[in-house]
């Protein structure tokens, strides 16, 4: 009995479910009553900074109700796939957050978000963000997001104390240089040379050896429309990838980035690349960082061959089609795209705001320094693959893919022989 | 239901068929009617969000197996299928053999060899990721650090990072977790074969080996047979338990996270369909043929 009346409130439900879905044919006008923000920022530092950026909008917009919609999950990947069946359903989100650039494609192309440019003209946004930034996350002339900080996927960590051990007088300047210096702590310190987390953080590895063999122009040129990675500057660059990989833990698959990157500040491994979250996770207090001490602890660089070049990566949010609260979400795009929102938002979340009008007196120690590199005149951009800016989702998974097999084969000719057909099979 | 009072016709049956209705509606809808969806989008050409579905003769089907990460998926699956259902049927029988032959406090044993299995897999797999870390004795921890501390380091290896043989490795929680019902499932068969019969075998002067062998053992062949196919579509399903201990690695990909990542990842819902009826294929493999011989030995 039980069971049919389960079975008869699941049929009512979908039911109800299905008249919902279909009823949402109003394009919602210009409703401000309410919003909601999809996003996944639920974790310590990114919670805290997406709380003070909804009370400068409460404070901003008191008629709009503010419904934080945010899923718990790494990187958020349970988000993301909450958020496409939302979308399918038509029933989307205010406003979601997402990778800014060819992450966002298959959202776009799925006509599931709408172009910003509009909204870029009349909050005058298009002079207050980096001309290259925009660039970069354009497509077909159209803008779909609004980036509200920027992180730097390219950055060395090391450890001061093991590379003085090794005979190193500083951090590697050249991927040549730092092959060399991951042998010499091997053989000088017994130390991990560099230590290296789950498959995805040997794809964040690869994207820094790329771009700091190939230099920003050629990096940059990969992801562009008939590109070739066929040529012999790319080989070069993926058998030194083979050659760094020989330096990294055996456990690597057993550890998530956190892990990898601990070993570094406790001194067991001399050098980790990982984007500048790692940072929030060194200096805070426990229980959610390891309240290490910059300089002492670790120390930081550009990754080799990368210096000048800052590769980013940056959370945006969107304008889906079909939001049910239109005026909400412009309202709150206009918080999340002010200096005020990402100034409040920012150092909370240990990132830097993508703006260039920023308050630089509110970024110290790294955070100091990631201010000053995005916004040193001069700079060269290139965008994080792995992180969404150059890859759309399928890309960057025959990417995951190749490189998965490779950390089995150890293969440098299948390995390119891979990402060229995944070149030829996704770009646009 | 009494039926004393003669019934019409409809009315002997209408109750019951409205009882049951709702559950075949919704097992109807949420069973078949998925089923059938899912092999509509697998047979179509959907590979993103915006491509209109036609129909594509099975080419997924094929073209999956030139996805380079398809066919480690099905040899991960099958090597733990392999050592997972193997490994659980040894054990649980023997730890029945055990517990059958009377041992002090059997109800406690019983319901410590059970317990692992009111446990996730989720929740076990994150500690048999820590205890089976790779890294050599000097900096590990788990397996590897005891065996390096009691001067076993010779046992120290690289569990299911390893290539060739990992799922293997992989399988080693799974058996934990569920050598234990096996176990119930077998005792409960040992417990059924009548004490007569065993008394007249020994009066024939059989060994006790020769009674268990020629006595015993057949009884149990509905239990193993049960048993088998619990493990086996358990087997083929397992994702919790890999996410819990890898994520979503090519090293320990099997087809259940494959569907995942090609439907969550890549948004490529017609090649996630695919692989979802690949899997369905197989457990079906394993389930029909249990039904008809299940339906048979009703029958009789």
């Amino acid at each position: 009995m039980r069971r049919s009346w389960k079975a008869i409130a699941a049929v009512a439900l979908t039911g109800a479910l299905a008249i919902s879905g279909c009823g949402g044919g109003d394009d919602g006008g210009g409703d401000s009553s309410q919003v909601e923000v999809f996003s996944w920022w639920t974790g310590p530092g990114e919670a805290d900074g997406l709380k003070a950026m909804q009370e400068q909008f409460e404070k901003q917009n008191p008629g709009t109700k503010f419904v934080n919609a945010a899923i718990a999950g790494g990187s958020g990947t349970q988000a993301q796939a909450v958020l496409a069946s939302r979308l399918q359903n038509r029933k989307p989100p205010d406003s979601f957050q997402g990778h800014a650039g060819a992450e966002l494609l298959d959202y776009i192309k799925a006509g599931q978000i709408e172009p910003l440019d509009s909204f870029y003209e009349e909050n005058n946004l298009k002079a207050a963000y980096p001309q290259q930034l925009l660039e970069q996350i354009t497509y077909q002339g159209k803008i779909y997001s609004v980036p509200v900080n920027i992180h730097r996927s390219n950055v060395l960590w090391y450890n001061p104390g093991i590379l003085k051990d090794a005979g190193l007088s500083g951090p590697p300047t050249s991927i040549a240089d730092f092959i060399t210096a991951l042998k010499a702590v091997k053989d000088k310190t017994g130390k991990v040379p560099l230590s290296l987390g789950a498959q995805w953080t040997a794809d964040h590895l690869l994207e820094n050896v790329l771009l700091g063999d190939l230099g920003t122009d050629a990096y940059n040129a990969l992801w562009k429309p008939g590109a070739d990675w066929s040529t012999p500057a790319v080989t070069k660059a993926l058998t030194d990838f083979a050659e760094i990989m020989k330096y990294t833990t055996a456990e690597a698959a057993s550890t998530d980035w956190q892990g990898a990157s601990k070993a570094v500040v406790d001194g067991k491994a001399a050098f980790n690349i990982m984007g500048d979250w790692a940072y929030g996770y060194f200096v805070n207090p426990a229980p959610n960082g390891l309240g290490k001490k910059l300089d002492t602890d670790f120390k930081y660089a550009p990754s080799p061959g990368t210096d000048g070049t800052y590769m980013w990566l940056s959370d945006s949010f969107t304008l889906p089609k079909n939001a049910p609260h239109r005026g909400g979400a412009l309202a709150w795009l206009k918080v999340a795209s002010s200096k005020e929102g990402q100034d409040l938002f920012n150092p909370k979340k240990g990132s830097i705001p993508a703006r260039k009008d920023a308050d630089k007196s509110l970024y110290k120690d790294y955070l100091e320094y990631a201010f000053n590199e995005w916004n040193k005149p001069g700079v060269k951009l290139a965008g994080s693959f792995w992180h969404g800016v150059y890859a759309n989702k399928k890309w960057h998974t025959d990417i995951d893919t190749a490189v998965g097999l490779f950390l089995q084969n150890k293969d440098v000719a299948k390995l390119q022989q891979a990402l060229v057909g995944a070149a030829k099979n996704n770009a646009q | 239901m009494s039926r004393r009072w003669k019934p019409g016709r409809s009315r002997r049956w209408l109750p019951g068929l409205l009882l049951v209705s709702p559950s075949i509606l919704a097992i109807g809808l949420f069973v078949y009617g998925l089923i059938f969806w899912n092999t509509r989008v697998a047979v179509s050409g959907r590979h993103d969000e915006v491509t209109p579905y036609g129909f594509d003769k099975g080419k997924n089907f094929v073209d999956l197996w030139d996805d380079p990460s398809w066919p480690p998926a099905v040899r991960h699956a099958l090597l733990f299928t392999l050592v997972f259902v193997g490994g659980a049927l040894l054990l649980g029988a023997f730890l029945a053999f055990l517990m059958e032959k009377g041992v002090k406090a059997e109800a406690g044993f019983r319901a410590v060899y059970l317990f692992p299995m009111a446990i996730s897999f989720i929740a076990s797999g994150v500690v048999w990721r820590w205890l089976m870390n790779p890294a050599p004795p000097e900096r590990a921890v788990g397996l590897n650090q005891l065996f390096g501390k009691a001067g076993l380091d010779a046992l120290a290896n690289d569990w299911w990072q390893n290539p060739r043989w990992g799922m293997a490795a992989m399988a080693l929680p799974a058996i934990w977790q569920m050598s234990g019902y096996v176990m119930a499932l077998y005792l409960a068969g040992f417990r059924s074969v009548p004490e007569e019969l065993r008394e007249a075998a020994r009066v024939d002067g059989a060994s006790e080996w020769k009674v268990y062998r020629y006595v015993v053992f057949p009884q149990l062949r509905p239990v193993t047979l049960s048993a088998l196919i619990i493990l086996g579509h358990i087997s083929l399903k397992v994702f919790d338990l890999i996410m819990a201990i890898a994520g979503k690695q090519i090293i320990t990909y099997v087809p259940a996270i494959a569907t995942y990542v090609e439907v969550f990842d890549s948004h490529d819902p017609a090649n996630g369909a695919t692989i979802a009826t690949y899997l369905l294929l197989a457990v079906a493999l394993l389930v029909i043929p249990y039904l008809v011989w299940s339906v048979r030995a009703e029958r009789r």
